[in-house]
């Protein structure tokens, strides 16, 4: 226990916990410190294991079987379809590089002519808006949900390979500034639970690993009763520490999405799956 | 009266344990929580320990079993987490009361990067409810 301790202040140093500054930005430091440490605690997983959530971590092996029955018989097949569907009659294919196929790894991304990082919910909509359609209003769940499942599926197996260049190292910043920081009446950090208490028990749950974060979504959630994009998730994970819940799409949970799906680099896309 | 005659052997082990005479009755017994009923009718000014014990496993109050584990959790429907030690042995732990106090008044004071909840200074539980978790963790 203690020796933990002792690590993970080091951890806590070196990525900068305590003040992200952009000056001495670091992403690739960032990535094997974050990954190291993973390593560390689980021996037993390779990267490809985080893909699954928490269901990979050893706590969870009976909760996993019993996911695996699920999965036999995936709850969110007829989102997927519905997905594919709106995707095909809104002719998405033809907005996106090699039609949408093997693409979802270099989401989310920075465009350097906006100066912005773009989600595929954003580029989805775009898409729509160009061809004279209405964009899809809900970010979180139901329709845009189902289609980013569809595309993202399209990507099953390419290891998530996003980039940082060195413009988009600010906003780099405030997404992982915004993993690490406590905040909410409890005062937790995401960190918090998803690094230094990952594979432990909050009560009944076991909290999955910062690594594989975004891999599997959008998830369908017995809790949801339906699919739901990462940032919904955020949403909930905020609120859970009676933090104050940001919009989806919002700057704040686009950066953060963008910091974890880097810090995924090299964990396959499995999307969608299915969490309770 | 399967109630009470436990309470009794409950009190009588407490009494032999730390040798003092001066506590007040409890309706919970030892090693276990006390149910939404007795919860629903305990008296605080009369009670602490249950009260304390009340608040303890409450979800808007200290939520403690979120993250540890203690006697008597067993036997209630709640699952217990582990993201911080079982609660046992406070008082051979925590000698000086106020020093356990302050764990639960704010932890961060004692571990920077600590994940436990600053239960006072984030208003989480109020002064008032913290001494009677406190009350509560010292039969622990
Ligand atoms: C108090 C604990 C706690 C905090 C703080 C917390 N989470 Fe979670 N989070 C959970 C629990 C419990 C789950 C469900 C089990 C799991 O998958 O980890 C979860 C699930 C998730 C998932 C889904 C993983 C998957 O594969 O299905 C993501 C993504 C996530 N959290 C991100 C975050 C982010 C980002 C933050 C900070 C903004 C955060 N969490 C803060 C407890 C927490
Ligand atoms: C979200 C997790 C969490 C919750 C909720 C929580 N604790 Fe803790 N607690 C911890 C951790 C982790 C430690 C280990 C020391 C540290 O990191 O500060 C700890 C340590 C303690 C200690 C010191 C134990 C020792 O032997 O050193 C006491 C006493 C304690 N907690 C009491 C409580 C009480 C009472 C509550 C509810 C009012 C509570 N905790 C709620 C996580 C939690």
């Amino acid at each position: 226990m203690k020796r933990l301790f002792i690590g993970l202040t080091a951890l806590v140093m070196t990525t900068g916990l305590v003040l992200g500054s952009v000056a001495n930005a670091d992403p690739k430091r960032d990535l094997e410190e974050y990954q190291n440490y993973f390593k560390k605690r689980f021996p037993g997983l390779s990267l490809d294991d985080y893909a699954d959530g928490h269901y990979s971590l050893p706590a969870a092996a009976a909760a996993r079987t019993e996911w695996e029955e699920h999965m036999a018989f995936p709850p969110y097949e007829i989102d997927l379809v519905k997905g594919k569907k709106f995707w095909d009659e809104n002719g998405l294919a033809s907005c996106f590089k090699n039609g949408g196929k093997n693409i979802a790894q270099g989401y989310p991304y920075w465009d350097a002519k906006r100066k912005e990082i773009r989600t595929i919910e954003e580029d989805i909509n775009e898409c729509l808006t160009k061809s004279g359609k209405k964009p899809i209003k809900d970010l979180k769940k139901g329709l845009m949900a189902a289609v980013v499942a569809h595309f993202r599926s399209m990507s099953n197996g390419q290891r998530m390979a996003v980039q940082v260049p060195k413009e988009a190292e600010a906003e780099y910043e405030y997404g992982k500034h915004f993993f690490w920081a406590k905040r909410g009446q409890l005062n937790f950090s995401c960190a918090s639970c998803h690094v230094l208490k990952s594979g432990q028990h909050a009560g009944g749950n076991v909290l999955s690993a910062g690594l594989g974060h975004t891999t599997g979504f959008p998830v369908y959630r017995l809790k949801w009763g339906g699919l739901g994009t990462v940032h919904r998730r955020y949403g909930g994970c905020n609120k859970q520490v009676r933090a104050k819940p940001f919009k989806a799409q919002s700057r704040e949970y686009t950066a953060l999405e963008f910091y974890e799906a880097y810090m995924n680099t090299g964990v396959p896309i499995k999307a969608p799956s299915m969490r309770e | 009266m399967r109630k009470s005659s436990k309470l009794f052997t409950a009190l009588g082990a407490a009494v032999l344990m730390t040798g003092s005479l001066a506590i007040a009755p409890q309706a919970m017994a030892v090693g276990e929580m006390p149910s939404k009923k007795v919860c629903e009718a305990v008296d605080a000014a009369k009670d602490p320990v249950t009260a304390g014990g009340c608040l303890a496993t409450d979800r808007k109050g200290g939520n403690c079993h979120a993250c540890h584990t203690f006697a008597g959790i067993e036997k209630t429907r709640l699952q217990a987490g582990d993201l911080g030690p079982p609660l046992a042995a406070m008082k051979q732990r925590f000698p000086d009361k106020k020093k356990l106090r302050a764990q639960v008044w704010d932890a961060e004071a004692a571990n920077r990067i600590t994940v436990m909840p600053p239960f006072g200074r984030h208003k989480i539980v109020s002064d008032k409810d913290i001494d009677l978790i406190v009350e509560w963790l010292y039969t622990l």
